[in-house]
């Protein structure tokens, strides 16, 4: 029989697969189903954050943040928070740092729920999504709540939080933490043992510990290959190491595990959110350098001094002393990071934004080399991908 | 927070052991900065990686900034993550339009992606990267948007033409100017001296010097 040439087929996936998570558009070189070579075009989605938050004040350009990992708005604030805080030398009342917490561990939630059953949907399992958005739902209903916006929040300022939480609000959180662990048990009846869903991502796209050194992963990806690594626990920031709560660590670093290290998480976090409730302290939630943290509305109507400061505050903004900081923090989908310079004027001279997603994205091809190509939908979902964050 | 280890010793141990690659180093709150000669940054992030002492194992991110006004006027600057010392280190070089910054990505596949980015967004080249394609702008884009001489609202603006049936390209209309606020004009109250405050100054100086006679 003669030799006969075959040729590689190049296939074009995305970038409107509801499986792409977005607008991922990945060019495949396949070898009949088997994956050769995944290329992930990204960039569909650039919007020049960067450059926009160049043009904004420190103020204005929190919203942005939201915009980026739109799943967990919060936990992007977060990071530059911290970044500007560190550079102005401000000190966030214990309160504040509380509540920070308490949402940011919501934001992580949030996004666990999001990936974990919209993952579940890709494989093949359709109920899990339609379960835990209820509860996903009533999170969001909270940072409407506290914030006034479902999904972005803008609430986490340099100096604090915009505004604080009143009781009712932290006594409803309390009872949905008494009551979510149970939801997470009903996941996991359906997912944990679920026969289809293990044969579609156990052993699916292992990494291991020191292939996730070499691509920069972070997060439920690094610790599911086995390393306990968390910036919560490593490098803590506000309260943080004020609480306890265990860190979830995988063994083989497949699909199944980094579902599991998440589901692990929310638990964790829902701990997490308890110890906040009870631990909380009354007091103000936002620093009381009126020159940085705008004053309250009541007081404003009263003191010229006030009003002169929001004034200023909300037109000039304030000016962040010289420097370069590098601000990160655990978000959920790994170290979500703010290299912030500042040249002393009221906006950043350059802020880069690190997004977790960014480094997980370029592993693809590595993960799905030798995959089929239904893998390759395990892969993505498995990583945790939003596109927002990744084109920025 | 600032890194909980003592970063002052890991600064000083690379400075040492990497003799002549490292121009400076220094610490500005809590966050170690190192200055590298822009040849030798492989050289540098492989010591960084392989090292016992150090073991940054993980290259967190690649990016550049622009400083126009430099003779070199970029800055790539490499954030490494040890988690061994659970320290944090920053590497930076400079470089300008024309001179390639050597590609890290022999040391740490990651930097692939964070090189495409600050070429794409900076125009800064890396030697030896083995696939420097534009990452995050459109396909065909022209120019490098992050430079501080690349206008906010860029050249182009794109529309779907219904006639033509496809999308267009075309010179940027603003209905509106950008407002670009200069915030830089003296807020902060008056600065100068006013008339009558010299002779407060020597008073008090005077009144200082007999205190301490």
């Amino acid at each position: 029989m003669p030799d006969t040439n075959i040729k590689n087929l190049t296939m074009n996936f995305g970038p409107q697969h509801p499986a792409a998570h977005g607008v991922l558009r990945l060019v495949l070189e396949m070898d009949g189903e088997i994956i050769d070579r995944a290329d992930p075009h990204i960039g569909l989605l650039h919007r020049g954050t960067e450059k926009l938050i160049e043009y904004k004040s420190y103020l204005q350009a929190v919203p942005y943040f939201d915009r980026l990992d739109y799943v967990a708005p919060q936990n992007q604030e977060h990071a530059f928070a911290l970044a500007v805080e560190r550079l102005a030398g401000i000190e966030v009342p214990p309160r504040g740092q509380y509540v920070r917490v308490l949402y940011a561990e919501i934001g992580r939630i949030l996004n666990h729920i999001l990936n974990i059953t919209a993952y579940a949907m890709d494989v093949g399992a359709m109920t899990p999504m339609l379960w835990a958005f209820e509860e996903r739902e009533k999170l969001m209903e909270y940072c409407e709540r506290a914030s006034g916006a479902r999904l972005h929040m803008a609430y986490f300022r340099p100096g604090g939080v915009a505004a604080d939480i009143p009781d009712s609000l932290v006594d409803d959180i309390a009872a949905w933490c008494e009551s979510y662990p149970a939801m997470i048990d009903d996941l996991e009846s359906l997912l944990t043992e679920n026969r289809i869903f293990k044969q579609r991502t156990v052993d699916i796209g292992v990494m291991t510990a020191e292939q996730c050194f070499d691509w920069g992963f972070t997060g439920p990806n690094l610790r599911a290959s086995g390393v306990p690594w968390d910036l919560r626990r490593a490098q803590p920031y506000d309260v943080y190491d004020e609480l306890d709560f265990e860190i979830p660590v995988g063994k083989h670093g497949d699909c199944y595990d980094r579902y599991l290290v998440r589901m692990y998480e929310m638990r964790e976090s829902v701990k997490i959110m308890k110890q906040c409730i009870a631990q909380m302290p009354a007091g103000p939630v936002k620093a009381a350098d009126g020159k940085f943290a705008p004053p309250a509305r009541d007081e404003m109507k009263r003191s010229m001094e006030a009003l002169i400061h929001h004034f200023k505050l909300y037109t000039e903004g304030y000016r962040v002393p010289e420097g370069e900081t590098y601000a990160a923090v655990e978000a959920p989908k790994g170290e979500f990071a703010v290299y912030l310079v500042s040249d002393g004027t009221n906006r950043p001279y350059r802020c880069k934004i690190r997004a977790p997603g960014f480094a997980h994205l370029q592993a693809v091809d590595v993960m799905s080399k030798g995959h089929m190509l239904a893998d390759v939908v395990a892969n993505i979902g498995s990583l945790d991908i939003v596109f927002g964050e990744i084109d920025r | 927070m600032a890194d909980p280890q003592p970063v002052q010793d890991i600064g000083e141990y690379v400075s040492g052991a990497l003799e002549g690659a490292i121009a400076s180093s220094e610490v500005a709150g809590g966050e170690l900065t190192v200055h590298a000669n822009r040849d030798d940054i492989v050289r540098v992030l492989t010591f960084l990686r392989d090292d016992v002492l150090c073991q940054f194992k993980i290259l967190l991110d690649v990016c550049g900034v622009d400083y126009p006004e430099r003779n070199e006027r970029f800055d790539v600057v490499y954030h490494l993550l040890s988690l061994t010392q659970n320290a944090r280190i920053r590497v930076k070089v400079t470089t300008d339009e024309d001179t390639p910054v050597p590609s890290v990505t022999s040391v740490f596949n990651a930097a692939n992606w964070w090189e495409r980015e600050a070429w794409d967004l900076y125009g800064i080249f890396f030697a030896e990267h083995p696939d420097l394609r534009r990452i995050l702008t459109d396909y065909g884009f022209e120019g490098h948007p992050l430079r501080k001489d690349f206008p906010l609202t860029g050249y182009v603006e794109v529309r779907y033409d219904d006639a033509q049936k496809r999308v267009v390209y075309e010179p940027v209309n603003l209905t509106q100017e950008f407002r670009n606020f200069d915030f830089l004009s003296p807020w902060e109250g008056i600065q100068q001296q006013l008339p009558g405050d010299e002779k407060a100054t020597v008073d008090d100086e005077t009144e200082g010097a007999g205190g301490e006679g």
